[in-house]
């Protein structure tokens, strides 16, 4: 065996480098390439070949570096997209598409993307997009819905459009963007000092289960290069976690009881070589396993185990609103539709694990993560390290896709308490799996309405009852039902109304935030049953629709009503002429084909911005440098959608400067002030109006130093700030100001919170400040013998009220249509099952079609320039859409999500299908 | 623990025939399959012995040597027969997993979703198995155990996949039935590969996969098709397929879809599968 490489190095060349290289036996490629070579460009997603991230050229040709031997690699030449950017002509032409068409969002599947792409172009010139859709298959991707991957690689040898000025409301590329094109993009995994010990955290294989933990000493003793091994006695504050006042309940180390599968119950601290070789499964454990109570039914028995104290029936809490008088109203409804409806578990599957370092300096400790809400893990921090704020420091990283679940801590705690107990760097990466167990889906909900309507075509009473699967964890399960019966009517006019809603808790992962809290689902029940009492009252799908919509002064179900702003009659009508061609076409497809149908649906949305009646204030911070340089604080979190580029945008236009002088510092919870989470639809609304105010009031102070009037234009140029007034010009000395210690010569700081009001015990207030609206069209292909459902086109409007910067709205609508259409036809987190992303389906490059946006501006009166939010509103009508769409084709309606080939097929032969 | 680039064949049994080592050539299971979990034993890596990646053939069929890559299949100028199994190898996972991944790799995982085994058992594919105690050949069918489970004994590599020669007209379908587009395992799968004579079917084998332990040919369906015209088998379509000729198949339920599902699944793509060997047919 002599030529046995335990010990031996293997040499290839690195993007026309020869490297060396002492890999263990079998060592990933992708491992070796990213922690002995530094190639952290090459982004690992998944370790199983099902993400694609990790993609290298060996050779030329494409492969997965997490699936090959490093030793595979000896002689052969390995190309990555760091490299091929420095030297390969198709690379750099597609680093300038990608960011004209905006085809990275968060960025961690480019290089995946970019690297594939390039082996594409090396054979084929001129791709078509289904020869692009074949090369990039194997890459997924969670944020952009791929269409503007796509048009980015057949647009690659093309002339670019031209960017926008960067005013409000044109499109510019991601001020933020370069970095994710070259690979240079420093991510929650990319970051940490190569020294640093490695955590592994252990977690439940059961459900349910008692433990008792072994001879920790003695097994510490048995593995040198093993430093620590925390477990609850290591916390040194509260033992648990949550992110809302009265619902902290998850520990960060179980005691002697655990509640879900995945749960945590120590973490072992070591030296990175020894901790790769680890065996979990010899960790000193021993387990009791007992019956798990797995969905709401189960819990809600009362033979059911209770999860926790003072929750009877394991109800966690409830929702409610409540309006007019609904069940008069039903009564004298001449038509009447019930239905109930059940939705899945679903996982984000941001293509980046969760992944971090901290460092602990005897005073202060340091956590680098990737993260939605940095303030929200210090407050957590807080509590957990019994420690005051000013010791804990969040620096977030690229965050490479969030969608709600990075709002909770995951790794933080683990890493604060390592660097704490260690006194060294400490580094995590959750592997797939775990990050699956163990952070928070979508909830699942078993939902049933009742909706009447009048002759006339007037909704007469609706009441809805949701059980929402909880988890074991609170999380985000008291917003999610608080938030369904604010929204579950729909944007449209029900006088008389009643919503209730339970959030159970199960013994299941956290459900927590997901695009939507809960929304979607709801939406899914009310879009279905309106296209059923369409179908009653013999009306149109969308004349109905638009008769019941909300408008100016029309009370929403809460008793709220908005003197301007209410969008959603606009959407409805923008889709009227896809509407009308729509079902010409199908039609006409139907009337020569047997073995597939084709339908079109449509449904609408509504998502209010920000929290719910609660205070969510944003802050931003801006400084003039005597240099003459602008410099913002942008600690609105940019995870992929593009806060980075509109906060900016915004500010721009209210200090009256081109947004291109500005220098961008942040996030860091040291010199950013808090611009809350990234939720709720409300960085652009809440956080863009602080980054108005704050733009506004560094104008102010700029003018006044030179007395110039409002409308003065103020010119940014080679180290000075001039003035111009008219005809009079001035420019501001800045060497005669003093600068503060920040080194600003003006600075200012500015919040915003958007006015709501408290909901009362019927749930009549002001909930939110602002809602933004929707309105999707699908036509759809069934496949009637497999049950197969395939959309062949979406045209989405979407009133944004202002789009501050057009191409990133795009790219919300069609990554949101991207997750609904998953949500709707394949996404199920199953416990046990589907903990991998080749058991959990979600859409690839050859499932999303061309989508079609329409961007309706209907200001609002609270928004930056009118601006509304987005983020979640894109994914609400999806699903239901396409449910109307495959009734609409083959008269079989689905009232359970996914809607997989077996579910549909199912419906279509109680439908009477052969 | 140690990592052999093996050089030669005999190198490579000799190394395996010591014990508690792995074969590894493409890596695209053979990952996964670890997780986390550390290495204990050697890894004898294949792909670099020589004549062991390729396509060839000799006077009695085909040689798919056993480092050979789902990409080299592809690439690869051959008869319609083998264009089930190309479009078999187009559809496994992804380009990167087509570009390492072997078919024997994927015979010797033995998964019931092993997208080449339906196309490779319509093909009549023997195996080839070599020790260094010597060769040993069998069907393909006799091979395959069960999930996760062959006749490949520990100090064997699959050094070759044999395929006997088909008529030239012989036509090959494949069709794969997953929940999306590309990276995806199937609910279920049909390969077929039909020869005519004078627009009567002369010839048939058809294979499903994912539809029990093992994809399984079906000898009845195939039997009965002998002698009909092209013409009645298109026209007839799924109502051609009854549930003797399915008796092979014992489908579980699972994430992926009922029991039920798949049955008639089967039934929709082996009727699917034969009409594209018919129509794809330039010697009707």
């Amino acid at each position: 065996m002599d030529k046995h490489s335990a010990q031996h190095i293997t040499a290839f060349h690195l993007n026309g480098h020869v490297v060396e290289v002492e890999g263990t036996p079998g060592e990933r490629l992708s491992h070796a390439l990213r922690e002995r070579l530094g190639a952290k460009d090459v982004k690992i997603g998944c370790n199983a070949g099902d993400c694609g991230a990790c993609t290298v050229l060996v050779d030329g040709a494409p492969v997965c570096a997490c699936l090959m031997p490093v030793q595979q690699a000896a002689g052969r030449k390995v190309e990555t997209l760091a490299g091929l950017v420095k030297a390969d002509p198709h690379a750099t032409r597609l680093m300038d598409s990608f960011q004209a068409h905006q085809a990275a969002q968060c960025g961690i599947c480019t290089p995946g993307m970019m690297v594939s792409a390039v082996a594409l172009l090396r054979d084929v010139a001129a791709p078509d997009a289904a020869q692009v859709q074949d090369a990039l298959g194997g890459v997924l991707c969670r944020c952009t819905g791929y269409r503007k991957i796509i048009d980015a690689v057949v647009g690659a040898g093309a002339a670019q459009p031209s960017e926008g000025s960067g005013d409000v409301g044109t499109t510019i590329r991601r001020l933020d963007g370069l970095p994710k094109v070259t690979g240079t993009e420093a991510f929650g995994d990319d970051v940490a000092p190569a020294d640093a010990l490695v955590v592994r955290v252990i977690r439940s294989p059961h459900a349910h289960a008692g433990f008792t933990l072994g001879d920790l000493d003695a097994y510490r003793a048995a593995h040198p290069g093993i430093h620590s091994i925390l477990t609850a006695a290591d916390v040194p504050g509260l033992n648990a976690f949550g992110v809302i006042p009265g619902f902290i309940d998850q520990p960060v180390f179980a005691v002697d009881h655990i509640r879900f599968r995945g749960e945590a119950i120590a973490a072992v601290v070591g030296d990175a070589a020894i901790m790769a070789q680890l065996d979990l499964d010899a960790f000193p454990v021993t387990w009791d396993p007992r019956p798990a109570a797995m969905d709401c039914t189960s819990a809600l028995a009362d033979d059911a185990a209770q999860l926790h104290p003072g929750r009877a029936q394991n109800i966690m809490c409830r929702g409610h609103v409540a309006c007019g008088d609904p069940d008069s109203a039903l009564s004298r409804a001449d038509v009447t539709v019930e239905g109930r409806f059940t939705t899945a578990f679903v996982e984000h599957a941001y293509i980046e694990p969760e992944a971090g370092f901290a460092t602990y300096d005897g005073t202060r400790v340091t956590v680098h993560a990737c993260t939605q809400a940095p303030v929200m893990d210090q407050d957590a921090l807080m509590q957990i390290l019994a420690m005051p704020r000013e010791t804990i420091r969040i620096i977030p990283t690229a965050v490479g896709g969030g969608f709600g679940s990075k709002l909770d801590v995951s790794i933080q705690p683990f890493l604060a308490l390592a660097a704490m107990k260690t006194g060294r760097p400490v580094r995590i990466t959750y592997e797939r799996t775990e990050s699956m167990q163990s952070t928070t889906k979508r909830h699942p909900a078993q939902i049933t309405m009742r909706i009447g309507a009048t002759a006339d075509g007037r909704i007469s009473g609706m009441t809805f009852d949701g059980d929402f699967n909880t988890g074991a964890y609170a999380s985000w399960g008291p917003t999610v039902a608080n938030r369904v019966p604010v929204h579950a009517s729909g944007p449209y006019h029900v006088p008389d109304y009643r919503a209730t809603s339970r959030a159970v808790n199960t013994h299941c992962v956290p459900a927590g935030a997901f695009r939507g809290f809960g929304v979607p689902q709801s939406a899914i029940t009310q879009e279905s049953l309106f296209d059923e009492l369409a179908a009653k009252l013999g009306m149109d799908a969308l004349d109905f629709r638009i008769l019941n919509a909300l408008d100016n002064g029309i009370p929403t179900v809460c008793g709220q009503t908005f003197d301007i702003g209410v969008g959603v009659k606009q959407c409805l009508e923008a889709l009227r002429p896809a509407w009308d061609a729509a079902k010409q076409d199908c039609a006409a497809f139907n009337a020569t084909n047997t073995a597939h149908k084709r339908g079109v649906g449509l449904a609408a949305g509504w998502y209010g911005c920000g929290n719910t009646s609660m205070p969510n204030p944003s802050t931003i911070r801006a400084g003039l440098r005597a240099d003459g340089t602008v410099v913002l604080h942008q600690g609105a979190m940019d995870i992929g959608q593009g806060a980075n580029t509109v906060i900016p945008q915004i500010f721009a236009r209210a200090l009256g400067v081109p947004v291109h002088r500005l220098s961008l510092l942040g996030p860091d919870t040291d010199i950013t002030p808090d611009a809350g989470k990234t939720s709720a639809s409300r960085q652009t609304f809440v956080s863009g109006n602080a980054a108005r105010l704050a733009g506004e009031a560094l104008r102010r102070a700029i003018l006044s130093h030179v007395n110039a009037a409002p409308d003065a234009v103020i010119t940014l140029d080679d180290g000075q700030v001039s003035v111009t007034d008219g005809t009079q010009h001035f420019t501001l000395d800045l060497t005669r100001l003093d600068p503060n210690p920040a080194g600003y010569v003006l600075e200012v700081n500015e919040s915003y919170d958007p006015p709501t009001k408290p909901l009362d015990k019927n749930g009549q207030g002001a909930p939110y400040a602002q809602y933004g609206y929707a309105a999707h069209l699908v036509v759809v292909d069934v496949d009637l013998a497999l049950g197969r459902v395939r959309p062949l086109h979406f045209t989405a409007a979407h009133d944004v009220g202002q789009a501050i910067n057009p191409l990133l709205v795009e790219g919300q609508v069609q990554g949101g249509i991207a997750q609904g259409m998953g949500m709707a036809l394949m996404e199920e987190y199953i416990p046990h099952r589907t903990e991998n992303l080749h058991d959990y389906l979600i859409p690839t490059i050859g499932d999303v079609p061309p989508i079609d946006t329409l961007i309706i501006e209907v200001p609002d009166a609270h928004g930056p320039y009118g601006a509304k939010g987005l983020g979640e509103h894109v994914l609400i009508p999806t699903a239901p859409a396409i449910l109307n769409a495959i009734h609409n084709a083959t008269g079989a309606r689905i009232t359970q999500v996914p809607a997989t080939p077996a579910r549909v097929r199912a419906a279509l032969k109680e439908a009477g299908h052969a | 623990m140690g990592y052999l680039v093996a050089a030669s064949l005999s190198e490579a049994l000799d190394a395996l025939n010591k014990g508690n080592a792995a074969v590894i050539a493409g890596g695209t299971d053979w990952f996964p399959a670890m997780g986390t979990r550390p290495l204990t034993g050697d890894l004898i890596d294949i792909t670099r012995v020589p004549g062991l990646r390729g396509i060839t053939r000799d006077d009695n069929g085909w040689r798919i040597g056993g480092a050979t890559t789902w990409t080299d299949v592809i690439r690869a100028d051959l008869p319609p027969a083998f264009d089930g199994l190309k479009s078999a190898a187009r559809e496994v996972g992804s380009v990167q997993i087509q570009n390492a991944g072997t078919l024997a790799g994927n015979l010797c995982n033995a998964s019931p979703a092993a997208d080449g085994v339906p196309p490779l058992l319509t093909l009549g594919a023997v195996v080839e198995l070599a020790s260094a105690y010597g060769t040993r050949r069998m069907p393909l069918s006799t091979f395959l155990k069960g999930p996760r489970q062959t006749a490949r004994m520990p100090g064997e590599v699959l050094t070759a996949l044999l395929i006997p020669d088909l008529p030239a007209t012989a036509q090959g379908a494949f069709l794969k039935l997953g929940a999306r587009q590309y990276l995806v395992i199937s609910i279920a799968m049909v390969a077929a590969v039909v020869t005519l004579e004078q627009g009567c079917i002369s010839q048939a084998a058809l294979a499903v996969g994912s539809c029990s332990a093992t994809a399984q040919r079906l000898p009845a369906l195939e039997a009965d098709l002998i002698g009909r015209s092209a013409a009645d088998v298109l026209a007839a379509g799924a109502t051609l397929i009854t549930p003797a000729h399915l008796a092979p198949l014992s489908p579980i339920a699972d994430v992926r879809g009922s029991a039920a599902y798949r049955m008639e699944a089967a039934a929709t793509l082996c009727a699917r599968a034969l009409a594209l060997t018919l129509k794809d047919t330039s010697h009707g």
